[in-house]
């Protein structure tokens, strides 16, 4: 794809340099690969410019504008490799990252997994670069952040926390083998927090996609505020199994972890869920239920991600469980080789399929249950089980005979998201969620599930 | 040391020495480490000369303060598994960050362009920004106020720079200690790396601060994986050396290779663990895990931002709020209980000169005989606290906890060292065990997670072992204590006297939106908890 018109000089970068096109950018890297005295070198560059609003109880407080780049060279001789980086691109700053690349790579111990570098690869196009995006100025974003302060304000019994980021950026690969990679993004992310003054009330709302128009500010605001008012005066409940109706964002706070569990050379080492007691992995056995497909696209039209990988390796649709059944795990290039597997690039924009049940039918069909709007602080307990714990934050609520009831403190869980899509009754549409603590471009679905695992409660709000 | 005359051409200069650096010999290395303390270097002209443009262009739009950092920021890292190297990475990144205040409203530009044109484009978004985003008169920003430092020179006490060491020795000593590992019975992988931090930060600001700091960080992160023959269980012991700031001979001193085969008989040892039975122990936590327990949930409830509210979108308040309720009033812990923010311990990773304000920092008691006693601040945050210093005839002053973990990255509060004093008795480890009738004891830190005011927590560790008539009679395994933040402090009755208090650290504790890393360390004795949750999370469905 070529690049959009205002990459050359209309979008806000702060330093013309750390924005280059499709044929800036080939040219500068195949200047870097002519350096090299290296048996290999592949060169990847990236860059960008980054502006921010941040403002909390009401008020802005910290807020900027960035404009960086990296170029990242690593050199080879056979089985040794070492990578520099730097963001010094005059002539002699570029010759010294080659050099010292080199130096040091000479040095290296062998490195028996080493893989040769990718001959020339066909990559599909995914458009993820907006000028609505790109051309974004300070009073965009301090008008945007007002959408919620004045609301707040207006209110005067709410205080307004949140963080808007947009920029526009690149990254590309080239490498003596001739392989070349492009591609130019835009983002836009929002975040808002909204608390009640009494102190017992919190709601949160988000929104995330690279075309700012995409983003309806007045949307985050209006719903964050709803959830803050429910939220006040929340009452305890009994920690213990409960049937939970779990937001998309809460959905993609947990699940979004498997990705880091579903490598294939842990499973075969045997330290992963995935390892089938007595060798061998899990691959072609139901592992949750059968409603349950999960997949990375870069080109899916709520994904939108770099359709290749730090390698140049292209990445297209790979499903990794498909109606229930493990399909694949994730496997590099030097694992897919040894174990006669594709390379597949592994979980980076990831997606869930969804369903068609409402979340209102999802709460109309249940007895006693909790609605969930997000997670918190999930650290991972147990690798074997993919156990995570981690706390309810910013809108949690009872469900008694099929109506929402009342607010109810957050709870911490200690569950594997093997053991809640095991434990599935319903599923709701997938949307793209903005803040899970992986971060990354994720599409998750409401789900209601089961038995899901309350340990203890928290009182904080 | 040398005078580092251009800076900004050390891309050129620093970047030859790190060219020349892997063919370093053991025997340069050695006379490195037996080379006089560390001098710190002046600044350097032509870096002094973009800072005071940076000011200038600021002046000149309107700010009634400003300040600008240019900073070099180096990493190095080796990684290695079982008997072989996996990636040998070194990143330098440098560029200039200015901050300005017009109107009492902040604004922040930051560039990799170190020509005149480059910073003063960085002044001029900064301004931008802040006029963009100019604020009603009752919420402008003012700032305590700070003495000026006209030639601030601070280096990390160190013996042997770690971007001076050969990578050969390194990786060589890496795979010593995974091979050593390795020859435990049940021991299947060894992950370990080695991870070095180089800033170098220079700051200016327009009441006369002028420092110019460089800071080394270096870390060994280290796991042994032993998996059971028949493949129904695997465990992982890890986190045996903790970061800190000192040069590499921290690394060597920790006696990696020494040391590996113990690691490997720990993780195969906790394959025969006996799973815990779930309810309540009194636990004895070593400091090599109480460190994080301290971050976690005394560290962060008192930082004045999160107090105050301006982490509610991200890193979450406090309990410990509003200050008004809490300072002087709430019983925190025991009588004993004694907790001091510092920058100033040697070794700890947020020790400095001076912060990203230009304030030199200050000890300071957070608990003070078990009482909340201040809080964290920057130059901006003081002032809030204004009735509560006037009332302890103290000054109103930041305690310099500001910082930057970037030149691209905008200061704000971070945490300083906060460590809990020992107590005036001298006891160590083994003498709280010795005086506990049935508990746990702790070692290493695992698994943390903890609600966004602070109140509930869940930690796991790397070791635990079952106390049982002031002796231990076992290991345990799938141990996690579950605990609610005043409620666990006040049941603190034992702790550790001078000779067992040991610091840990963590590398990555991210606050802030966008996200920054802030490197700082804990220390601590060893204390006992009573009565504290005790959950099981071996679960198979």
């Amino acid at each position: 794809m070529s690049a959009p018109k205002s990459l050359f000089g209309k979008g806000n970068i702060l330093s013309p340099t750390d924005m280059m096109s499709r044929s800036e950018a080939q040219a500068f890297l195949e200047r870097v690969v002519k350096l090299s005295r290296a048996d290999t070198i592949s060169a990847q560059i990236g860059g960008g410019y980054n502006g921010n609003i941040r403002f909390a109880a009401n008020r802005i407080s910290t807020s900027g504008g960035v404009s960086n780049s990296q170029l990242v060279v690593q050199s080879g001789y056979g089985p040794k490799h070492a990578v520099v980086t730097t963001g010094d691109f005059s002539t002699e700053g570029i010759e010294r990252a080659v050099r010292q690349s080199e130096a040091i790579a000479r040095l290296a111990p062998d490195d028996p997994e080493s893989m040769p570098l990718l001959p020339p690869q066909q990559y599909s196009d995914v458009k993820s670069y907006f000028d609505s995006t790109a051309n974004l100025t300070p009073a965009d974003r301090a008008a945007a952040a007002h959408t919620a302060l004045d609301a707040a304000k207006a209110a005067g019994d709410l205080a307004a926390a949140g963080f808007i980021i947009a920029g526009s950026g690149y990254s590309a690969i080239a490498s003596n083998t001739g392989m070349y990679a492009y591609h130019p993004t835009t983002s836009a992310n929002y975040q808002l927090t909204v608390r009640t003054n009494d102190g017992t009330g919190s709601g949160w709302a988000a929104a995330d996609h690279p075309d700012w128009k995409q983003i309806d500010f007045k949307a985050v605001s209006d719903r964050a505020i709803e959830k803050a008012r429910a939220s006040r005066n929340p009452v305890a409940v009994e920690p213990g199994r409960y049937t939970v109706i779990l937001e998309p964002q809460a959905v993609g706070d947990l699940v979004q972890l498997l990705a880091f569990a579903l490598d294939a050379r842990s499973a075969d080492e045997g330290r992963s869920a995935f390892a089938r007691t007595g060798g061998g992995t899990k691959i072609g056995e139901k592992i949750v239920d059968s409603r349950v497909t999960l997949f990375s696209d870069p080109g899916d039209p709520q994904l939108l991600g770099q359709p290749w990988t730090g390698e140049g390796l292209p990445l297209g649709r790979e499903v990794w469980i498909e109606n229930g059944v493990l399909k694949q795990l994730a496997y590099s290039r030097f694992w897919a080789q040894k174990k006669n597997a594709r390379p597949n690039g592994g979980l980076g924009a990831v997606k869930m399929m969804g369903g068609d049940t409402t979340t209102e039918q999802m709460i109309a069909s249940t007895p006693r249950g909790i609605l969930v709007t997000r997670l918190w602080y999930l650290r991972q307990v147990d690798p074997r089980t993919v156990l995570y714990t981690g706390l309810t934050r910013d809108g949690t609520f009872l469900i008694e005979n099929g109506k929402v009831t009342k607010a109810v403190k957050n709870l911490r869980f200690n569950e594997s998201p093997l053991f809640m899509l095991n434990n599935l009754e319903a599923i709701g549409r997938a949307v793209r969620v903005a803040g899970t603590e992986a971060g990354g471009n994720v599409v998750f679905p409401t789900l209601k599930v089961k038995d899901f695992n309350f340990t203890s409660l928290s009182d904080a709000v | 040391m040398t005078n580092r005359r251009d800076f900004l051409k050390a891309g050129a200069a620093a970047g030859a020495l790190a060219l020349a650096s892997p063919a370093l010999s053991r025997a340069d290395a050695l006379a490195q480490r037996m080379a006089p303390a560390n001098e710190p270097p002046a600044m350097d002209p032509a870096t002094k000369e973009l800072l005071v443009e940076a000011l200038n262009a600021a002046t000149m739009g309107g700010a009634s303060f400003a300040d600008a950092r240019i900073g070099r920021y180096r990493n190095n890292f080796v990684v290695t598994r079982e008997k072989q190297i996996v990636n040998v990475v070194d990143t330098d990144t440098m560029g200039v960050g200015v901050r300005v205040l017009v109107s009492g409203t902040w604004g922040f530009g930051a560039s990799r362009d170190l020509t005149k044109a480059g910073v003063v484009a960085a002044t001029k978004e900064a301004l931008a920004i802040a006029k963009a985003n100019a604020l009603p008169a009752a919420d402008r920003v003012r700032l305590a106020p700070a003495t000026p430092t006209p030639d601030g020179r601070y280096v990390t006490p160190h013996t042997v720079d770690p971007f001076t060491v050969p990578i050969e020795q390194k990786a060589d000593l890496l795979i010593r200690a995974n091979t050593e590992a390795m020859k435990v019975t049940g021991v299947r992988f060894v992950n370990s790396n080695m991870f070095f931090v180089k800033e170098e930060k220079n700051y200016a600001n327009t009441e006369g601060t002028f420092t110019t700091q460089t800071v080394i960080r270096s870390w060994l992160p280290f796991a042994a994986t032993a998996i059971k023959p028949d493949g129904s269980d695997f465990q992982t012991r890890t986190n045996v050396i903790q970061p800190a700031a000192r040069g590499y001979e921290y690394l060597t001193d920790a006696k990696p290779v020494e040391n590996a085969r113990k690691w490997g008989e720990e993780a195969a040892e906790k394959l025969l663990a006996k799973p815990v039975d779930v309810g309540r122990y009194d636990l004895v936590l070593h400091p090599s895990h109480l460190w994080l327990t301290i971050h976690q949930s005394v560290a962060h409830p008192t930082e004045l931002d999160r107090a105050m509210g301006y982490e509610a979108n991200y890193a979450g308040t406090s309990f410990l709020a509003p200050p008004r309720e809490k300072l002087g009033k709430f019983k925190y812990g025991p009588s004993f209980m004694n907790i001091q923010g510092n920058r100033s311990e040697v070794g700890g990773c947020s020790t400095i000169g001076w912060d990203d304000d230009g304030v030199k920092p200050d000890e300071f008691l957070i608990i003070k005989n078990g009482m909340v006693n201040d809080y964290q601040t920057t130059r901006e945050q003081a002032p809030m606290l204004d009735w509560w210093y006037t009332s302890q005839k103290r000054p109103i002053r930041s305690h310099g906890c500001c910082h930057g973990d970037n030149w691209s990255s905008v200061q704000f509060q971070r945490m300083p060292n906060v460590s809990m004093l020992p107590g005036a008795t001298e006891r160590s480890y083994e003498d709280l065990i010795a005086a506990t009738d049935r508990g746990i004891a702790i070692i290493g830190d695992g698994s943390f997670s903890i609600d966004q005011q602070r109140y509930n927590a869940q930690f796991g560790g790397q070791l635990f072992y079952e106390i049982k008539g002031g002796k231990i009679v076992g290991q345990l395994k799938d141990v996690a204590y579950q605990m609610r933040t005043p409620e666990f402090w006040n049941s603190m009755d034992m702790i550790g006297g001078k000779s067992s208090y040991e610091m840990g650290a963590s590398f990555f504790d991210g606050k802030g939106q966008p996200g920054q890393v802030n490197a700082v360390s804990h220390g601590c004795v060893p204390s006992r908890f009573r009565n504290v949750n005790v959950i099981n999370t071996g679960r198979k469905a």
